[in-house]
């Protein structure tokens, strides 16, 4: 299977998340997948934008998409889910009567909207799916206990996101399950993280990252795997801020989705970027390890 | 034809924005109008008086009325003319206020427009023919189609009465929703205790047939005269020789079948009484679960049944009812709650829905009237209860409230507090819908008496903490966000339609709502009236109710089947469709498109078919009339003649 579909990074893949691009790249090439980064693509628009004004967020995504669709693409997936919110957002305001001639207007391209957005989840469960990933696992995670966490844009709000059940979601838990972890029922798995409250308000994220830190040790979670930066900054980057904040240890590796997966592929941790993680999973680093060792033993004997 | 035109002024409803004068007198210079006036109340007596003086002095044979919507006084005036002589068919009225004076206040314009009306009723009347309604039949016997505690009332009114009744409910035993109840709100009197007795009245009554585990398989015919085709699902037992014994569902080895009645919290066996005051009290065999079936073997239940009643080569049986009217009384189901992914209902064991609750509160439950929690028999001392779960709620498709469940709620508070008098109950609620006789003063006493505490404010999310369950959610009275940890959680489902009502009603040829409650023709005035004569309506079916309104309207339903039954024939409208046989050209639009079945075929000498009208089943819809290719078909009162002649006139 060789194809190729549009990718569309955004900033934070360039910037505190580049482990989340180069462990998406790892694994796509692992099915055939090539990522075809949208020609000059712009920001997003993030949060200001679309606070601002929502038409403006639209029509900055809205030129992603129509270059997207001019190079023949139908189908754009972005790590980020706020980028996804936002590409998302510029089809809505494409189909929505009351808002399309605005819309067309600041764009001033021409756009189609044939174009679909989706998230590297959506994309992993819809397109490569979870049979196939399973088949191509060569060290699964076996007796190792992983929690799903959402956050709070990957499936929300429904109407934009159109995938998996809004607040009980089970796609990640699938995933997860496919490469051999042990997934225990999360119920934060939608709670909120405190997003970008982390820079004002290190209270809020200290008490609701403490949560999901804390549910997670509960349930003795060896590793929370997340898909999107900003949660992950929030629980791994944070950590410390928050184990002092609640006075309390936690020590729990916050892992991109896409890092786990591509390390049960048996892809190397150093290529998965592993290392650039502040809660260091070294369980997993051992086990990699270990795996290969057994692997190599094998094709020996 | 010579016409007379009334235009009355409804004291100044009509007068203040249409000048009535001009439109009499526009309608004088009309031809064929031989007189016409105005009058300030043309419905009171001496209004119609005057009509009736008129058509005498003036030798009328026609009347137009240009006054109010034809849905209240069409009948009054139609009586008014029929006193002086004309046939009551001979009447056109044109409709000045609800669609004239009352939406402008632009007096040039709505005179114009009522001068319009008046032309257009006149053009008509013009083609009006006398028309004569004919008369048929009463089959006196009444079915009635569920048995919960709404078509149990009808059927004991009904045959108090003396009339034939039968009775068709699909489970195993009537008694509906009511029988699974522990106690009743809001005098908490215990719910088998009351229905019970009913129940056995059923059984009782000698002019009552029960056709329990049956279904509606057709129905045909129009009201006075019904065919309804039932269908008894087999029960692999014969219930002529089952005494209800109960012997072979204790010997019954296939044990691991989840108890319906008790809502899946405990098993029951392949073979079974649905609950020990069941009427019928017989056993039902459920092959999915008989080894018999299953496996080919066993067997034992055949072995051991003292009354030799087990056939195993049962199949299911159509018969035949003739009835004069149906009562529909097939209730609600509840709403599946996993639709709610942050609640965990199917995930978490201790989080159940009120109907559970109900039966783990009955002494004939699973726990014998002991309150446990399912994961783990533990008595639970914290119990949070949450209103509005798929109750007032676009998000799920349910934005209508279900009526009961603030009132269960409380009812269920209060006898946990008699259970277990040191537990604490929580209710997270909207706002508190206890609009009926004593129920406010009930849902205070929950609060006041027994201390429950009420919570406004929606629940976000049950999480699993140990071996209890906490409840996140909002007190948006006070603004703040609470957590409350319980042992057990009950989600009170929404009302909604009973499964199977839209097939149901689909055969029966009445109309439904969104949601698939059945729809009264008239939702102030008619409330157990359906658009088809001869078919009532009674309880849930039609909207969730509580059991007092229920059971009234289930009176309420039998007092017009009882009416209805009161004279020998019925009179049916003439205004129905009629076929010109030699213009027919036997292509059978017609009958297609007929949403009553009023349409047949029928041979004429020589095998020649041709469509013809059932007078007494066609609703006058009209939509034959419009489909019919070479217009043989045609809706008497509504012609294409007199359509086209209003047209003509407002075109002119
Ligand atoms: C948890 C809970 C607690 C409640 N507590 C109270 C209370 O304390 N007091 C109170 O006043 N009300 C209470 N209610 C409301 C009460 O249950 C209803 O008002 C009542 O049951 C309505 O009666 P019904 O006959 O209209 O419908 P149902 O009880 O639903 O009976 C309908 C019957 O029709 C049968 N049926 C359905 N479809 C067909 C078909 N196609 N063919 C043949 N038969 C069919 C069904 O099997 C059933 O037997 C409660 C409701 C709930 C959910
Ligand atoms: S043993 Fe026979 S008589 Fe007794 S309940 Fe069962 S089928 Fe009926
Ligand atoms: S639609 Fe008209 S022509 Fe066709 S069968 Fe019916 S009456 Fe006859």
């Amino acid at each position: 299977m060789f194809r190729e579909i549009a990718y569309y990074p955004g900033c934070s893949i360039e910037g505190t998340a580049k482990e989340f691009d180069e462990s998406v790249r790892e694994i796509c090439k692992v099915f055939g997948i090539s990522l075809r980064e949208i020609p000059d693509w712009n920001c997003c628009g993030s949060t200001p934008a679309h606070i601002y004004e929502p038409l403006l967020s639209a029509a900055l995504s809205g030129r992603n998409l129509a270059i997207a669709e001019s190079v023949g693409f139908d189908k754009v997936m972005t790590p980020c889910p706020g980028c996804l919110k936002a590409l998302k957002g510029s089809l809505e305001a494409f189909r929505d009567p009351t808002k399309k001639e605005d819309f067309l207007r600041i764009l001033n391209m021409p756009f189609e909207g044939r174009i679909k957005a989706v998230s590297i989840v959506q994309f992993l469960i819809e397109d490569i799916g979870v049979d196939e990933i399973e088949r191509n696992v060569v060290f699964p995670l076996e007796g190792i206990t992983v929690v799903p966490y959402y956050g709070c844009l990957l499936t929300r709000p429904p109407k934009f996101a159109e995938f998996d059940d809004p607040e009980q979601p089970t796609s990640m838990d699938r995933l997860l399950g496919a490469v051999g972890a042990k997934v225990p029922h999360f119920p934060f798995k939608t709670e909120c993280c405190g997003a970008t409250y982390g820079v004002l308000r290190k209270d809020i994220v200290g008490k609701l990252t403490g949560r999901i830190l804390k549910m997670a040790q509960d349930l003795k979670a060896d590793a929370i795997a997340v898909a999107c930066p900003l949660c992950q900054q929030n629980l791994d980057l944070r950590q410390g801020q928050v184990e002092r904040y609640r006075k309390e240890s936690f020590e729990i590796p916050v892992i991109y989705i896409t890092q786990i997966i591509g390390l049960a592929l048996g892809i190397e941790p150093k290529k998965l970027g592993l290392h650039r993680l502040a809660v260091k999973p070294n369980f997993l680093f051992e086990m990699s390890r270990k795996g290969k060792e057994n692997f190599v033993l094998e094709k020996q004997t | 034809m010579r016409i007379g035109v009334f235009v009355c002024q409804c004291g100044t409803n009509i007068a203040s924005t249409v000048d009535t004068e001009r439109v009499a007198e526009a309608a004088r210079r009309l031809p064929d109008v031989v007189y016409s006036t105005t009058y300030v109340y043309t419905c009171s007596e001496p209004g119609q008086q005057e009509i009736q003086r008129a058509i005498e002095a003036y030798n009328l044979q026609g009347v137009v009325v240009a006054a109010c919507s034809p849905r209240m006084h069409e009948p009054t005036f139609r009586r008014a003319v029929e006193k002086a002589g004309l046939n009551r068919y001979m009447f056109e009225m044109a409709n000045i206020r609800e669609h004239v004076s009352w939406i402008s206040n632009d007096r040039e314009a709505n005179t114009k427009k009522a001068i319009e009306l008046v032309r257009m009723a006149v053009a008509k009347l013009r083609f009006n023919q006398p028309l004569f309604p004919s008369r048929v039949a009463i089959n006196k016997r009444v079915m009635i189609i569920g048995g919960g505690v709404a078509g149990i009332q009808a059927a004991l009114d009904c045959a108090d009465a003396g009339l034939q009744v039968v009775l068709v409910e699909r489970k195993a035993s009537i008694g509906g929703k009511m029988a699974q109840l522990d106690k009743t709100f809001p005098t908490i009197d215990c719910s088998s205790c009351i229905l019970g007795p009913k129940m056995v009245d059923v059984a009782q009554k000698e002019n009552i047939t029960l056709y329990a585990y049956s279904e509606i398989e057709s129905v045909s015919g129009y009201v006075g005269n019904f065919t309804v085709k039932i269908r008894k699902k087999a029960t692999y037992v014969d219930w002529t020789a089952c005494t209800g014994c109960g012997v072979c569902m204790e010997k019954c080895p296939s044990r691991k079948v989840l108890d319906e009645f008790n809502e899946e919290l405990s098993f029951t066996r392949a073979i079974s009484i649905p609950f020990p005051q069941a009427i019928p009290k017989k056993a039902t065999i459920n092959p999915k679960y008989c080894l018999h079936f299953t496996k080919g073997k066993c067997g034992i239940c055949s072995k051991v049944c003292p009354a030799k009643a087990i056939r195993y080569d049962m199949t299911d049986e159509v018969v035949t009812e003739e009835v004069g009217a149906i009562i529909v009384a097939t209730g609600y189901d509840l709403f599946d709650p996993s639709a709610y992914g942050e609640y965990g209902a199917g995930q978490y064991r201790d989080v159940i829905t009120g109907i559970q609750y109900e039966r783990i509160l009955s002494a004939s439950g699973p726990f014998g009237g002991h309150i446990k929690r399912p994961s783990d028999g533990k008595e639970p001392k914290d119990v949070v209860f949450i209103a509005c779960v798929g109750s007032r709620d676009a998000s799920v498709g349910r934005p209508y409230c279900s009526g009961v469940c603030c009132m269960y709620i409380a009812k269920q508070a209060i006898l946990t507090k008699d259970h277990i008098p040191d537990s604490r109950c929580y209710v997270f609620y909207m706002d508190i819908r206890a609009p009926g006789k004593n129920y406010d003063e009930f849902v205070r006493r929950a609060q006041e008496e027994y201390g429950v505490q009420y919570i406004r404010g929606r629940v976000g999310k049950i999480y699993p903490k140990g071996d209890r369950l906490v409840v996140q959610g909002m007190d948006t009275l006070l603004g703040v966000q609470i957590e409350v940890e319980a042992d057990l959680v009950v989600l009170a489902t929404g009302i909604e339609a009973s499964k199977g009502a839209r097939e149901l009603a689909e055969k029966l040829h009445i109309s439904y709502d969104q949601y698939g409650f059945f729809m009264e023709n008239h939702p102030k005035l008619r409330p157990v009236e359906t658009n088809t004569a001869g078919i009532y309506l009674a309880g849930a079916c039609q909207g969730p109710k509580d059991i007092p309104a229920s059971v009234a309207q289930g009176s309420a339903a039998a007092s017009k089947v009882l009416a209805l039954f009161a004279r020998d024939t019925i009179e049916t409208s003439p205004q129905v469709a009629s076929v010109n046989e030699r213009a027919c050209i036997a292509c059978g639009k017609c009958i297609e498109v007929c949403p009553y079945g009023a349409i047949r075929w029928k041979e004429l000498k020589g095998g020649i078919k041709k469509a013809e009208v059932l007078a007494t089943v066609c609703q006058g819809c009209g939509l034959c009339n419009a489909t019919c290719p070479p217009k043989a078909i045609q809706l008497q009162h509504a012609t294409d003649n007199q359509i086209l002649a209003e047209i003509e006139e407002l075109c002119a």
